[in-house]
């Protein structure tokens, strides 16, 4: 359900500020959202300083600067700090991304913002709840199903058909999209969100599986499929290029050209 | 440790850029919204026609005053922004309109179609009236 405002437990209160590091002047101001589950207090937003001269250019380097350096309690995922993983998924600057792959000069406001992912249970810090959103990504059956008896080698697929999955295959499951879509935000419970329904039409229009009628019918829902209102903040947000709403658009019109 | 139950709900509209395409569709629904009360506006100008001289002549002039014109401007441009932004999805409906470049655009002229029909209406209404 639409719901505007944030819980009374979820509410944003003063946070603390940390003192500047010493001896630079090249300074860039974060502002970031914290939350401890251990201390009862809600959360809040924590200032900190980043020597620019002893941190690398992105976010990401930021933030592990203020790990390494300022504050070892923050708490945030990261690993592969080259796009590739999706584990440092998180809303910077307004909109969600990879803070792995966003550059500190290009954020536009006076100091880097950083929230977790939006409208999301957060187990701490920056650090969201992704157990629905991968459980959704299960419920689309992500994996070839076929009929016919396996083939002695692999199952074949022309070139033209594997081109179709290009814009689709690539998607690291960082959440981004999902995350930035208010249809999402109101309706995850019941609403699939753009990252399954891209996973759902990558194995819809695979010319190797043969369960698209079953797969279509399990989509055919005013929620799980038909709550996408083409907002097109996922299109906006992913951090691959790839584009859901397309994806999701393109489910519809199968939906209506399998009744011909 | 605290169950999932007591986990804080992370910021969404309080802290998400506003993007162009996203207060589109919020405007969308709101002037749906809108569109079910000022489809009464012409409801009662016809039910009032229907019923007597003397009615008509009340909703008439009160829809005629400077009030009910304002009512009756943001009423057409509600209905014309509504209509293009159906127009909007039945492109999206073919698949098409999703590009990086596309979908600014739409939103554009929607918004930009809207205002200037809807100004449009307004002065061919001045002149036919005279």
């Amino acid at each position: 359900m639409v719901q505007l405002t944030l819980p009374k437990n979820s509410q944003l209160v003063a946070g603390k500020v940390w003192p500047k590091p010493v001896g630079t002047n090249r300074l860039t101001e974060y502002r970031i959202y914290r939350w401890n589950p251990d201390d009862g207090k809600n959360p809040s937003v924590d200032t900190y300083y980043v020597d620019r001269d002893d941190c690398g250019p992105m976010v990401l380097d930021g933030l592990i600067y203020i790990k390494n350096k300022i504050d070892p309690t923050l708490t945030f995922r990261r690993s592969c700090r080259e796009g590739i993983c999706g584990s440092c998924a998180m809303n910077i600057d307004g909109t969600n991304t990879l803070a792995c792959l966003k550059s500190m000069d290009d954020v536009s406001a006076k100091s880097v913002n950083v929230y977790p992912l939006p409208h999301m249970p957060v187990v701490k810090d920056l650090v969201p709840d992704l157990t629905q959103f991968y459980a959704q990504h299960a419920s689309v059956e992500p994996w070839l199903h076929t009929q016919t008896p396996a083939p002695e080698r692999e199952w074949r697929q022309g070139r033209g058909d594997r081109e179709k999955l290009d814009g689709l295959y690539e998607c690291i499951l960082c959440a981004c999209c999902s995350t930035s879509c208010p249809s999402y935000w109101w309706n995850g419970d019941r609403y699939l969100g753009p990252a399954a329904l891209l996973q759902a039409y990558r194995w819809l229009i695979d010319s190797r599986d043969e369960a698209t009628g079953d797969r279509l019918d399990d989509l055919e829902d005013p929620f799980r499929l038909y709550r996408c209102h083409t907002i097109m903040n996922c299109a906006k947000a992913c951090p691959k290029g790839l584009n859901p709403a397309k994806a999701i658009a393109e489910i519809k019109k199968m939906m209506v050209e399998r009744q011909f | 440790m605290p169950g999932a139950a007591e986990r804080p709900l992370s910021p969404h509209l309080q802290i998400y850029r506003p993007m162009l395409t996203m207060m589109m569709s919020i405007v969308h629904r709101i002037t749906g919204v809108a569109l079910y009360f000022g489809t009464l506006l012409p409801v009662i100008w016809l039910l009032a026609a229907a019923s007597s001289p003397e009615a008509f002549a009340t909703v008439n002039g009160l829809l005629g005053s400077w009030i009910g014109l304002i009512i009756l401007f943001g009423y057409s441009w509600a209905l014309i922004h509504h209509a293009l932004g159906g127009v909007r999805h039945f492109v999206w409906d073919f698949g098409h309109g999703f590009g990086p470049q596309a979908r600014e655009l739409l939103a554009k002229a929607t918004i930009g179609g809207s205002v200037v029909l809807t100004v449009l209406l307004w002065i061919v209404i001045a002149v036919v009236k005279g």
